[in-house]
C-alpha cells in the first residue's frame, strides 16, 4: 500500500485549513500483533500521521510512561527486524514516522537502518538524542533514501541553533512545549506560545510533550501550531489495557475535533 | 565568594588543564578538530533541550579553569577539606612479594574515603561560580553521591542524588550518610533500578531544571565537556604522583595501574603521564564472573576489553550492548565498576594503544583485597582491588615493571558487608 509523504499530508490539510494530529505509540507494546489494531484505531479516530516508537533500553528524553512501554515492547521481543516487518504489514495510507534513539540506529548501521526504514514505508525519522551537529551521517542517509529527518527545538534553543536545525530538518519541526521529558501534563505553558511565535520557517511546526486533551490541542492549534503531537496519553491507555482500541479511537477523535475547532 | 582569606593559600595550580593544553584532548598528538572528540569517540549525543546547558557549562569551565581566584579556592578545599596531598606510599611487603618496587597512591585517605571528592568539590565550586543553587548527581554504590553530598553541604547547595532502588537497598548506610548531610536521596524504580537508570533519571531532572541546577557527573563519561572537566579535576592525582615519584626515585615509573569502570581515577592518574610514552598505563576493568554475556546482561563490566562502539549517556564510546543496540546490564562484585560504558577518552587511548586494557575477575579482586589487608594493613576498596589484582597476573607473566604505581582509589570499609556475605559470614 502506497503511503503519503509527510509533505503531501500537510498540503492536503492546508487546503482544508486544518491542523494535523500526530499520534505516538510504541511498536510492539504490548505485542507486535496488537500494534496493528492500535494503529488502526488511531487512524479511525482521525490521526493524520503515526509516530511509531522503536524501543531503546535507556530513553533519556522520555518520561516514565514511554520508558515502561519500551520495556514492555522489548520484553515482548521487539527488535529491528520485527519492527520493519511490522511496519510493512500495517495497512495505513497516512505517513509513518519512526522515533527511536541513536544507539539502535548506529549499531544496526546508519545507512542500512535508513534504507530498510524507507523500504518498509517509513516517511520520516525522529532521533531525540542526536543534536544537529552529530547528525551528518544520518542526514546523508536520509537524503539518499528520501526520508525526512525531523529535529526537535526546545524553549531553551538559541536563535543560532534554530538556524542550524532549520538548515538540516525536513518534514516538520518538533517543538518541545516545555522543559522536561515526554509525559501528559495539565497546563500548556506560555513558553509554547513564545516558541511558536519566534520561529519562522516554511516547514510545518508540530508541538509535543504534555498534551492529552482536546482542549489543550485546541489551545496549541490556536497559538499557531500546524500539528499537535500526543504520545503518553495514548500509551497510558494501552498500559491500562481496558477497552484499548475504543478508548484510543475516542481520544484521537476528541483531540482531532479540538484541532478542527481551532482551525 | 567565601569568607576565606584566599591570599593565605598560595595557588599551586596555574591552570587545571596546564598539562593538557599543549596536546588538547588526546594528549598524544593525534588531535581532532571537533571539540570534545577523541578520535571518533566522545561528542554530545543529548536531547536538544540540554545543548544550551552544555554550552553554558563549557563557557563557565573555560572561563574559570584558569581564573586565579577559582583555582586558589579550589586549592584551599583540596588541601583543607579533602586532605590533599595524599601520600605516595612505598608498599614494602607487597614489593618484597612481587619483586618490584610498588607504590600506592593513597586516594583512600581523601575525605570520604575515595578519590571522588576531587571532582565533586571542583564541580560544586564551578557550579557556585556559575551561579547555580542546586546540585544533582547519580550514584551507584554511593561513593560519588556521598562526595557530592559533602561538597553540597559544605558549599551550601540544595542537593539531590538519584540512586537505583536496588542500590538504595544494597547500600542503606551510604544512603543514610548522604541524608545526614542534608541530601535528598531519590530511589529510581525504572529499568534495572541501578546506576544507568539513576543516570537517565538525573538527565531528566536536569532537562526539567536547567536554569538553577548543575548536574554533577561523577566520572569521565557523558557528553562533552564532562569527560574533560572530570579528568582535569581528577588530574591532581597524576600531577602529585609525578612530583612524588621523581622525589623518591628520581625516575619515571615503568607502569601505572588503575581500575576503570567509567574511568575517573584512571584518567586522573594517567592524564599527566600520557605524554611520557615510556610509562606504561594499564586500566584494569571488572571481569565479573567471566567475560561472557547472556541475552539480557553481561556477566562483567569490561567495556574496553569486551564492549563495542556505541552511544550511551551522551557520548560515543565502548559499550556493552546486544546486536540490536540495546544496552546490556553489567555485573561486578564492586558496585563502583558496575557500569555498561566507559569514558570516551579512555576508549580512544585504549584503541590507540597508549593505554593497555586488562581485566580482573571478582575472585581475583577479592584475593587482592585480602592480600593487601594482610600484607600492608590497608583495606582497599573492591574497585581498587581490581588494580591490585593485576600485580599478581603481571608478575606471573613476567610483565611487571621495576617501579610500579597503583592507584589505591578508595578504602574498603564500605565493602566489608559484601566481602563477608560472599564468604557466607552474613
Amino acid at each position: 500500500m502506497r503511503r503519503q509523504k509527510i509533505s503531501e499530508k500537510f498540503s492536503e490539510l492546508r487546503e482544508r485549513k486544518e491542523g494535523a494530529l500526530i499520534c505516538y505509540v510504541m511498536a510492539g507494546d504490548p505485542s507486535a500483533e496488537g500494534t496493528g489494531e492500535i494503529v488502526k484505531a488511531l487512524v479511525d479516530g482521525g490521526a493524520d500521521i503515526i509516530e511509531l516508537g522503536f524501543p531503546f533500553s535507556d530513553p533519556v528524553a522520555d518520561g516514565p510512561t514511554i520508558q515502561v512501554a519500551g520495556q514492555r515492547a522489548l520484553a515482548a521481543g521487539m527488535d529491528t527486524r520485527r519492527y520493519f516487518e511490522l511496519v510493512k504489514t500495517l495497512e495505513v495510507r497516512i505517513p509513518l514516522v519512526c522515533m527511536t534513539y541513536y544507539n539502535p540506529v548506529f549499531r544496526y548501521g546508519v545507512e542500512k537502518f535508513v534504507e530498510q526504514a524507507a523500504d518498509a514505508g517509513i516517511s520520516g525519522l525522529i532521533v531525540p538524542d542526536i543534536p544537529v551537529e552529530e547528525a551528518v551521517d544520518l542526514n546523508n542517509s536520509c537524503e539518499k533514501y528520501g526520508l525526512d529527518l525531523i529535529f526537535l527545538v526546545a524553549p531553551t534553543t538559541t536563535e543560532g541553533r534554530v538556524r542550524k536545525i532549520l538548515e538540516k530538518g525536513s518534514g516538520f519541526l518538533y517543538l518541545v512545549s516545555r522543559l522536561g521529558v515526554t509525559g501528559a501534563r495539565e497546563d500548556i505553558s506560555s513558553s509554547t506560545r513564545e516558541l511558536l511565535s519566534r520561529i519562522e520557517t516554511g516547514i510545518p511546526k508540530a508541538v509535543g510533550f504534555g498534551i492529552s486533551t482536546g482542549k489543550q490541542a485546541a489551545e496549541v492549534r490556536e497559538a499557531g501550531a500546524d500539528a499537535v503531537i500526543v504520545g503518553s496519553a495514548f500509551v497510558r491507555i494501552i498500559e491500562e489495557g481496558k477497552d484499548v482500541n475504543d478508548r484510543l479511537k475516542a481520544l484521537a477523535e476528541e483531540l482531532k475535533s479540538g484541532i478542527r475547532r481551532a482551525s | 565568594m567565601t569568607e576565606i582569606n584566599i591570599s593565605e593559600f598560595p595557588t599551586k595550580i596555574s591552570s587545571l588543564s596546564e598539562l593538557a593544553d599543549s596536546k588538547e584532548n588526546s594528549g598524544i598528538g593525534e588531535t581532532s578538530p571537533v571539540k570534545g572528540k577523541y578520535g571518533k569517540y566522545g561528542g554530545q549525543y543529548v536531547p536538544e533541550v540540554l545543548m544550551p546547558a552544555l554550552e553554558e557549562l563549557e563557557e563557565g569551565y573555560e572561563r574559570y579553569k584558569s581564573d586565579p581566584e577559582f583555582l586558589s579556592e579550589l586549592d584551599y578545599y583540596l588541601k583543607e577539606f579533602a586532605g590533599r596531598k595524599t601520600p605516595l606510599y612505598f608498599a614494602r611487603n607487597l614489593s618484597r612479594k612481587y619483586g618490584s618496587k610498588i607504590y600506592l597512591k593513597r586516594e583512600d585517605l581523601v575525605h570520604g574515603g575515595a578519590h571522588k571528592l576531587n571532582n565533586a568539590i571542583g564541580q560544586a565550586l564551578l557550579a557556585k561560580y556559575m551561579g547555580k543553587t542546586r546540585l544533582i548527581a547519580e550514584t551507584g554504590a554511593g561513593q560519588h553521591g556521598t562526595a557530592t553530598a559533602m561538597a553540597g553541604a559544605n558549599l551550601g547547595f540544595e542537593t539531590v542524588v538519584y540512586m537505583g532502588a536496588k542500590d538504595v537497598k544494597r547500600q542503606q548506610m551510604n544512603a543514610y550518610r548522604m541524608e545526614l548531610m542534608g541530601t535528598e536521596v531519590k530511589p529510581v524504580e525504572t529499568g534495572s533500578k541501578t546506576l544507568k537508570d539513576a543516570i537517565n533519571e538525573a538527565f531528566r531532572d536536569w532537562v526539567t531544571n536547567i536554569g538553577n541546577t548543575h548536574y554533577l557527573i561523577g566520572s569521565v563519561v557523558g557528553p562533552h565537556p564532562y569527560p574533560v572537566i572530570v579528568r582535569d579535576f581528577q588530574s591532581v592525582i597524576g600531577r602529585e604522583v609525578k612530583e612524588q615519584i621523581l622525589q623518591k626515585e628520581g625516575l619515571m615509573p615503568d607502569s601505572i595501574i588503575a581500575c576503570a569502570g567509567g574511568g575517573s581515577n584512571a584518567m586522573g592518574i594517567f592524564h599527566p603521564f600520557v605524554e611520557n610514552t615510556e610509562v606504561e598505563l594499564i586500566a584494569v576493568e571488572a571481569g565479573g564472573k567471566s567475560l561472557k554475556c547472556t541475552e539480557k546482561a553481561a556477566l562483567h563490566s569490561a567495556s574496553l576489553c569486551a564492549g563495542e562502539e556505541g552511544i550511551l549517556h551522551g557520548a560515543r564510546t565502548k559499550v556493552l550492548q546486544d546486536k540490536n543496540g540495546q544496552i546490556l546490564e553489567s555485573e561486578s562484585v564492586s558496585a563502583g565498576l558496575d557500569y555498561s560504558g566507559v569514558g570516551p577518552e579512555l576508549a580512544y587511548l585504549s584503541e590507540s594503544g597508549r593505554v593497555t586494557a586488562r581485566y580482573a575477575t571478582d575472585n581475583e579482586a577479592l584475593e587482592a583485597f585480602h592480600e593487601l589487608s594482610r600484607l600492608e594493613g590497608i583495606i582497599p576498596a573492591l574497585e581498587s582491588s581490581h588494580a591490585l589484582a593485576y600485580l599478581k597476573k603481571a608478575s606471573e607473566a613476567g610483565e611487571l615493571g621495576e617501579i610500579v604505581v597503583v592507584n589505591l582509589s578508595g578504602r574498603g570499609d564500605k565493602d566489608l558487608e559484601t566481602v563477608l556475605s560472599l564468604r557466607g559470614g552474613i
